[in-house]
């Protein structure tokens, strides 16, 4: 049983006003470095990056990647590929750093983030990004930037698809 | 007096045999009332004239006892000793003493095979005569364990033993070819990354035997024989007239060097398990005669000494309670009969071990008989009657069942199970 | 995957992986701050019964980066000289608490023992036994070749020769079987008593001559270190008669390719099998692989022991 619950309009509108609401949170772009927690977060962390450019043409529209495997708790076998860290600018010190990532779910994901960006420099302060929040946190963590509000049961699956990895934009929930 | 009923002699039409004390009294249908027997082909008691029975010296892997009762779960009532105990067998003392220990453990004919040179250290002749004359009438000998490597030593120890009137049987394995060897010599080996041990360093030790003995006279005998080429070249040398027999063991009939690839070493053996086409050709040998016979080399080693490193591991497999099973499997699937299975099992090697009163299933010979049930079928484990578990065979399935094995007159097996003697 | 004993239990996807892996791994070397916590609250044990400081000292490296409890267990300084049992000791080790051991030994064969004897549970990397294999220095000879020479993610179309005694050298076998498997063809060449049986049905090609194989112009020369005390009449009639037919002397480099890399898993006998020029010279990638050593062992040790076991 499956249903969409954001078609390909609305992730995009998702992702403007997520923009928009950044440049506002932030006064200006001129200090921020976006990074998207793999997999997915890559391809979103990419898109506001690009609207970023858009909006402020101050902002150099690149967003780079934060490998996570490293610091996680909660491996499966599958999971332990690891990806490169790509930090756009070179460093972090300083900055506003803003994590993207598809679905917030126990929050041990950015919880590993918080530790990986530690080894990578002292940040002025990290935001968090989502495109979809479905609750069930199992640390105190909160985003700072959500696209779209989702309460679903522990039971049920979401799935986000990108163009960019399975060819349509569109999130789905499974149960 | 004990009767067997409906009993297939050598697999033949069944009929009854009679025993009267020690001796087969009658082969006939009689309706004196006995064991019943059908089902089961008997054979004259099976003869090895290769096992290790560790005593004295090694009691903690096997002693006279424990293996004389392996022996005869295994159908066996005559087992030679081979001389590599602790003192070495090279004095008419050790050798009375374990005669002595096979009498009192009263469960098979344990002949004592005496050492060719002292200590086995290959270099000077042990006392074969003494021996000879001693209780125990030593007439093979055999520093099996270690190889007769000087060519010296072995044209003299020909010589003495051809006087004795006995037979010489060699460890073939030139030991200079095979310094550290681990396993057979082959790709495998080198995949391994185990130390090998070429064929030819047993068929050239073979062939130079067999021109030592051609030389004087003398009855050569091959223990253990492994590879293709070796049956060649016993081949050869029975064309030329030299009296050379050849023996094989249950394991390398039917096992291959593949299964070292596990680095478990119930696998390590010497010499070596081979390769198939080496099997193929051992199991037509033993079929068309030119092996003449099947010895165990039963070699039981306490557990320490096989869970360990392949390296550090000591070398043997027990085999006393797989023979028959083996055998019959190999010969009759070749369309062999059970007078073939006698003769490799037990009137072949009592021939060459010069025991008269064994390897004979006939009136007036000594009732040593054994009973075989063919149609059944054993899983093989580790455990048996043998005071060691190392047997490579565990896993397998095997053909035959001894139900009964008669020393002498006396069950010494009977229904499977080995009787307790006080 | 729970234990490294053996090239020959990877497939293409698992060696690729773990070389993939070692790749990022190794830029840790850059970052300030050399630690990440994968395997905290681990213990990983260095069960050395050969002495080798080298191999011992990168698997350390390799284990701490990582977060995790190493000990050492050498031979020379523990009951392992008092005659205990291989399996003793290893049990002994899995109820002190090893999750994994790293086992050097001088018999082929204990590696694979340790892992599938039942005797424990604990997760088996073999550090090199016996003559049999050694897979970490395989993969980081790989990586190092990877890194400079190949195309894509594997190593298809490149030609490696292996120098020395092949017999005696579980890093020339874990390398033949590694190379095959990415795609490398390799010739292996030296004395022929040093050239096993069936080194072909490895997958290797046999050459007669040092000097032939470089007029054939292989992308990877590698030359393992010789054993001198083999070399006093029992397998090859004189040191020197070696290092004239087998060395890659002066003269020798000056033939091998200017895009070509020259390997040596070390220590290196300076002069004996490998000339000062040839080990100092731009092409020798020796210090890469000691590099990249590390980088291997940590993305193995992760593997093995990161996350979950089920």
């Amino acid at each position: 049983m499956q249903r969409v619950v954001l078609d390909d309009a609305e992730i995009g509108r998702c992702l403007k006003r997520i923009s928009h609401e950044i440049l506002e949170s932030t006064s200006g772009a001129s200090n921020l470095v976006i990074l998207g927690i793999p997999t997915r977060g890559i391809s979103l962390a990419q898109r506001i990056a690009e609207q970023l450019g858009q909006i402020d043409p101050e902002f150099e529209p690149e967003s780079g990647v934060l490998d996570i495997t490293m610091f996680r708790d909660d491996l499966v076998a599958a999971d332990r590929k690891l990806a490169p860290t790509v930090i756009p600018g070179g460093s972090i010190d300083d900055k506003v750093v803003i994590l993207v990532d598809d679905v917030l779910f126990s929050g041990r994901s950015v919880r590993a983030a918080l530790d990986a960006l530690l080894d990578f420099g002292r940040p002025k302060a990290v935001k968090l990004a989502v495109l979809v929040d479905r609750g069930h946190r199992e640390l105190p963590i909160r985003p700072d930037f959500v696209g779209k509000n989702l309460p679903t049961s522990i039971t049920e699956r979401v799935n986000v698809h990108l163009t960019e990895h399975d060819g349509n934009d569109e999130v789905v929930i499974s149960s | 007096m004990t009767v067997l009923k409906s009993v297939a002699i050598l697999g033949g039409s069944p009929t009854d045999i009679v025993i009267e004390k020690d001796t087969i009294a009658s082969i006939g249908p009689t309706t004196k009332p006995g064991v019943d027997c059908s089902g089961l082909v008997a054979l004259p008691g099976l003869v090895d004239l290769h096992t290790h029975l560790r005593q004295p010296g090694f009691e903690a892997s096997e002693t006279v006892l424990s293996g004389s009762r392996s022996g005869a779960a295994g159908g066996y009532t005559a087992l030679f000793a081979m001389a590599n105990t602790m003192p070495v067998a090279d004095t008419a003392s050790v050798v009375e003493q374990v005669l002595d220990l096979g009498q009192r453990a009263g469960y098979v004919q344990v002949q004592p095979i005496g050492a060719v040179t002292k200590g086995l250290a290959g270099t000077e002749l042990a006392a074969l005569g003494s021996m000879a004359r001693s209780k125990a009438g030593v007439r093979v000998f055999s520093d099996d364990g270690m190889c007769v490597y000087d060519p010296a030593i072995m044209l003299q120890a020909l010589q003495f033993v051809k006087q004795i009137g006995g037979v010489l049987a060699q460890h073939a394995q030139e030991p200079r070819l095979t310094e550290g060897a681990q396993m057979n010599d082959s790709a495998l080996a080198t995949e391994l990354g185990l130390t090998g041990w070429p064929s030819v360093a047993e068929e050239s030790i073979i062939a130079r035997d067999a021109l030592l003995a051609e030389k004087t006279g003398a009855r050569l005998h091959i223990c253990h024989l492994t590879t293709a080429g070796a049956v060649d070249v016993v081949r050869w040398a029975k064309k030329r007239g030299i009296f050379i027999t050849a023996e094989v063991t249950p394991h390398h009939l039917l096992l291959t060097e593949e299964l070292v690839r596990s680095y478990d070493p119930i696998y390590k053996v010497n010499p070596p398990l081979r390769q198939v086409e080496d099997t193929v050709a051992l199991q037509e040998a033993l079929v068309d005669g030119t092996i003449d016979i099947v010895g165990t080399d039963h070699a039981p080693h306490s557990e320490e000494k096989k869970d360990c490193e392949w390296e550090n591991a000591a070398f043997g497999m027990v085999g006393l309670e797989n023979a028959a099973s083996v055998v019959q499997q190999v010969m009759l699937d070749r369309g062999a009969s059970w007078n073939d299975v006698a003769r490799v099992l037990s009137s072949k090697p009592a021939e060459i071990g010069g025991l008269s009163n064994q390897g004979r299933l006939e009136v007036g010979a000594e009732a040593n008989i054994t009973l075989i049930d063919p149609s059944a079928s054993r899983e093989i484990t580790r455990q048996s009657h043998s005071a060691s578990t190392n047997n490579p065979f565990n896993g397998y399935t095997l053909p035959g069942q001894v139900v009964h094995t008669l020393f002498r007159g006396g069950f010494t097996v009977q229904d499977a199970k080995v009787v307790e003697r006080d | 995957m729970r234990h490294l004993v053996s090239i020959a239990d990877l497939n293409l996807d698992e060696a690729t992986y773990l070389l993939d892996n070692a790749q990022e791994l190794s830029r840790i070397n850059e970052r300030e701050v050399k630690k990440l916590p994968a395997l905290t609250g681990k213990t990983v044990v260095n069960l050395f019964y050969e002495n080798s400081t080298r191999t011992r000292i990168s698997f350390e490296i390799a284990a701490t980066r990582l977060s995790a409890d190493l000990i050492n267990f050498s031979a020379s300084t523990s009951s392992l000289s008092k005659g205990e049992s291989l399996k003793d000791t290893a049990q002994t080790l899995e109820a002190l608490g090893a999750d994994a051991i790293v086992v050097r030994h001088p018999m082929s064969g204990a590696a694979h023992q340790l892992a599938h004897r039942g005797w424990i549970s604990s997760s088996i990397i073999n550090a090199g036994d016996g003559a049999h294999e050694h897979p970490t220095q395989a993969l980081l000879d790989a990586l190092t070749i990877r890194q400079q020479l190949g195309a894509g993610s594997d190593l298809r179309g490149l030609r490696v020769l292996i120098v020395g005694d092949i017999r005696h050298s579980r890093v020339a076998r874990s390398n033949v079987l590694l190379l095959k498997l990415l795609g490398a063809s390799v010739e292996v060449a030296g004395p022929a008593t040093l050239i096993p049986e069936g080194i072909d049905c490895m997958g290797a090609s046999v050459s007669d001559s040092f000097d032939e194989s470089l007029g054939r112009n292989p992308d990877v020369v590698m030359m393992l270190r010789v054993q001198r005390e083999r070399m006093q009449g029992h397998f090859m009639p004189s040191e020197r008669e070696y290092q004239q037919m087998w060395g890659l002397s002066r003269e020798r480099l000056k033939r091998v390719r200017q895009d070509a890399m020259i390997l040596h898993p070390g220590p290196m006998n300076r002069g004996f099998e490998i000339s000062s020029e040839a080990a100092d010279d731009p092409r020798s990638a020796v210090l890469q692989q000691v590099q990249n050593g590390v980088a291997v062992r940590m993305a193995v040790l992760h593997e093995l022991l990161a996350g979950d076991k089920s």
